[in-house]
């Protein structure tokens, strides 16, 4: 029952609460999307923090995507043992890399006196959170080996089932512990989205490369005459 | 020809008593909130000094403005993919403590102590965190320091003196220095709209104000350090970027911007200039020592009949060609060679420019007393007391004659004043003078008069806005007044 609740209907719960959530944040207070940057207050410490911490955790989330979008290819890839460890070596180094800059992030969250004066609530439970799930990440690549063989064979199938409407909860819960506590806080994290500071993920500025340099803007535009 | 209208600004330093009027008049109106507190949209600083932020002229610590590279124009900041991968962290960004750390005092104290053998004092106390703090900075804590080893003698543009020429300018006896008060450009080629991955930041069509669109900004801060002159501030409460309007609620009310309205020394002017828009970036790459010439040349005549039709074309009505037709800018930048860009060689074409100071001409102290009469009463360009050099540096991106043409023509323009008035100076020596500058009796008559007679409207030369009009034909004017005004519905909450 309870795997019922956690795997067959908590994904869509807050899926559901995060796309309400998003188009009724953006509708009524666009002032609010922003990546809130404390840069201007504390400089030194954000670097080790948000450095490795962005460029890990973008890898890491392109890989889980490629799982799903590639089983077969990702099974193939891992056919020679040389190209296993090394893929499963670098998930591990990034896993730390991200648990590195995390600690970073939570660390000047509490050291800083400037920094605790725009610390709302939520952004140490989104720390949190997020801490979890980079310790069990790399808890199951630790202890549960070649998660990039198995979790083609697992979680890919899984995902395929939740996107088509027919949850296979099985596929999630016959997995050890870990993974599932690791399942149910991307869950709880995707539900949390609109109300954190990650709605920024949603303002990467891709169309800055190929917009021009200068802006202007007319009041009314008038047509011109010859 | 792409004829655009720019409200334009010229601030006469020799006029500046630096009494920081502007600035407050501003804080009061626009800066007073929480996370703005340490913001000053204008401020004014001491040269030699090393300003506000601390050395904010230094590109190679800020990486702000454009630099030519091959032969394309980019902003020093980066291309467009280093931007968007150092967004995370951006290397160049000013913190609090390039500006300095806000404070209030602890006045509750004096009211609250326990009796005591001293009397209460109130402790300074962070605005930001409510504790006590030592104050270090503050935004004029340059104020009037010229020689001082911490702010005098870091400034960047002594770089290219030489020794001897640092040391004469810091002696004692002839310690020298002058005020510039600062807002924003409102640039023709602003690079922090360039640098701005979100595009929040866009140049008005009709006036070319520089503003920054609040709903779209999301905090990427490269604008802040992207703006060689520093002018784009970071709010911390609400994670947006902010910089100064150019109080354009008050422009389009017919008022002039509370910095202006309120100026002791009355150094302001405002006023509309033509440009022509087809020629930004060919001017923007001029080499060095030119800069200030290409900006003059894209600025245009509103007298010329050619120039007067494509305005109309471009649908810049007539009452702003009458109004760009009496700007006082346009004959201090222009017509009389007075005004110049601060920094030009930035190459973001700043739009307000400064006549540079004169400064206390040096004195003879040979005969044991203070003899201004040694040489001329005036003086001239050889015993100027800041080398030409350094006001290069300020004004025209190093070109000395432009900086000398300037300051012979005010010299010329005193000379001939005083020959009118006090007869200390005969006719024949005015006339020599200004033969000298290249002006003449009439055009020296009125620039004198504008330096120091002008009256209200004579320095604010402000065009009407029309808004009503505007609004007229897109809504309802009843309907309209609900839906707009300045500020917000809901009070700016930082993120969530």
């Amino acid at each position: 029952m309870i795997d019922l609740f956690l795997f067959g209907i908590l994904p869509y719960l807050t899926i559901a609460v995060a796309v309400t959530g998003l188009i009724w944040r953006y509708v009524t207070n666009q002032f609010s999307y922003s990546s809130v940057s404390s840069q201007f207050l504390e400089n030194r410490q954000l670097f080790w923090g948000s450095v490795p911490w962005h460029y890990g955790i973008i890898l890491i989330l392109l890989g889980h995507l490629l799982g799903v979008l590639f089983p077969g290819g990702i099974s193939a890839f891992n056919g020679v043992p040389v190209r296993l460890y090394i893929l499963e070596g670098t998930a591990l180094a990034l896993g730390l890399l991200v648990l590195v800059g995390l600690v970073f992030l939570l660390l000047r969250r509490g050291t800083s006196a400037r920094l605790r004066v725009v610390t709302t609530p939520m952004d140490v439970v989104l720390l949190v959170l997020l801490l979890i799930q980079v310790i069990a990440g790399i808890g199951i690549a630790v202890f549960y080996r070649w998660g990039s063989a198995w979790y083609v064979q697992t979680a890919a199938p899984y995902f395929w089932s939740v996107v088509t409407l027919s949850p296979k909860v099985t596929y999630i819960s016959s997995l050890p512990l870990l993974v599932q506590v690791h399942a149910v806080n991307a869950f709880v994290l995707v539900g949390l989205f609109p109300f954190t500071r990650l709605v920024h993920m949603l303002s990467i500025p891709f169309a800055y490369l190929w917009r021009p340099y200068q802006i202007v803007m007319w009041y009314r535009r008038q047509p011109r005459s010859f | 020809m792409d004829v655009r209208a720019q409200l334009s600004s010229v601030f006469h330093l020799d006029k500046c008593i630096g009494c920081h009027t502007c600035s407050l008049a501003c804080n009061n109106l626009w800066t007073s909130r929480d996370g703005t507190e340490y913001m000053w949209w204008n401020n004014v600083e001491t040269k030699p000094g090393t300003g506000y932020p601390t050395l904010w002229e230094d590109q190679a610590k800020y990486r702000g403005g454009w630099e030519v590279k091959g032969n394309s124009l980019v902003p020093r900041t980066g291309g467009r993919l280093g931007i968007l991968t150092s967004m995370f962290y951006n290397p160049h960004l000013p913190t609090m403590d390039d500006y300095y750390e806000p404070w209030t005092y602890d006045y509750e104290h004096l009211f609250t102590a326990p009796p005591g053998d001293a009397p209460p004092t109130a402790r300074s106390i962070s605005k930001i965190t409510g504790r006590y703090l030592d104050v270090e900075a503050g935004p004029n804590w340059d104020d009037d320091l010229s020689g001082s080893p911490v702010y005098a003698k870091n400034d960047v543009n002594l770089k290219e003196l030489t020794p001897a020429e640092r040391e004469a300018l810091f002696r004692v006896e002839q310690l020298v220095f002058f005020y510039i008060p600062r807002i924003c450009n409102h640039c023709l080629n602003p690079a922090c709209l360039a640098v701005c991955p979100s595009g929040a930041i866009y140049k008005r069509g009709e006036d070319g104000i520089v503003l920054i669109s609040q709903e779209k900004c999301r905090g990427w801060r490269f604008c802040v350090s992207g703006c060689p002159y520093k002018k784009t501030y970071y709010n911390w409460k609400t994670g947006k970027s902010e910089k100064c309007i150019l109080c354009y609620p008050r422009l389009e009310t017919g008022q002039a911007p509370a910095c202006f309205h309120t100026c002791v020394g009355r150094i302001r002017y405002t006023g509309v200039l033509l440009y022509d828009a087809d020629g930004i970036e060919a001017m923007a790459k001029a080499p060095e020592a030119d800069l200030v010439e290409a900006q003059r040349r894209l600025i245009l005549d509103p007298a010329d009949p050619e120039v007067a039709a494509a305005a109309r074309r471009n649908g810049i009505s007539d009452d702003w060609l009458g109004a760009a037709k009496s700007s006082p800018v346009y004959r201090f930048v222009k017509e009389w060679g007075l005004a110049l860009p601060l920094h030009p060689e930035f190459r973001t074409l700043p739009m307000l420019f400064y006549v540079p100071p004169l400064l206390p001409v040096a004195a003879s102290t040979r005969t044991g007393r203070y003899d201004l009469a040694e040489k001329s009463y005036l003086g001239n360009s050889e015993s100027l007391r800041v080398p030409l050099k350094y006001l290069a540096r300020l004004f025209s991106g190093g070109n000395t004659g432009i900086i000398s043409g300037a300051l012979n023509k005010l010299w010329a323009v005193r000379g001939y004043a005083r020959s009118q008035t006090s007869g200390h100076i005969t006719d024949s020596q005015a006339k020599e003078m200004l033969t000298e500058a290249g002006l003449t009796p009439d055009a020296a008559r009125q620039i004198a008069r504008l330096t120091s007679l002008p009256r209200f409207n004579d320095r604010f030369v402000i065009p009407p806005y029309r808004r009503e009009e505007q609004i007229q034909q897109t809504v309802d004017p009843q309907q309209h007044k609900y839906q707009v005004g300045f500020g917000f519905i809901n009070p700016p909450r930082r993120g969530l």
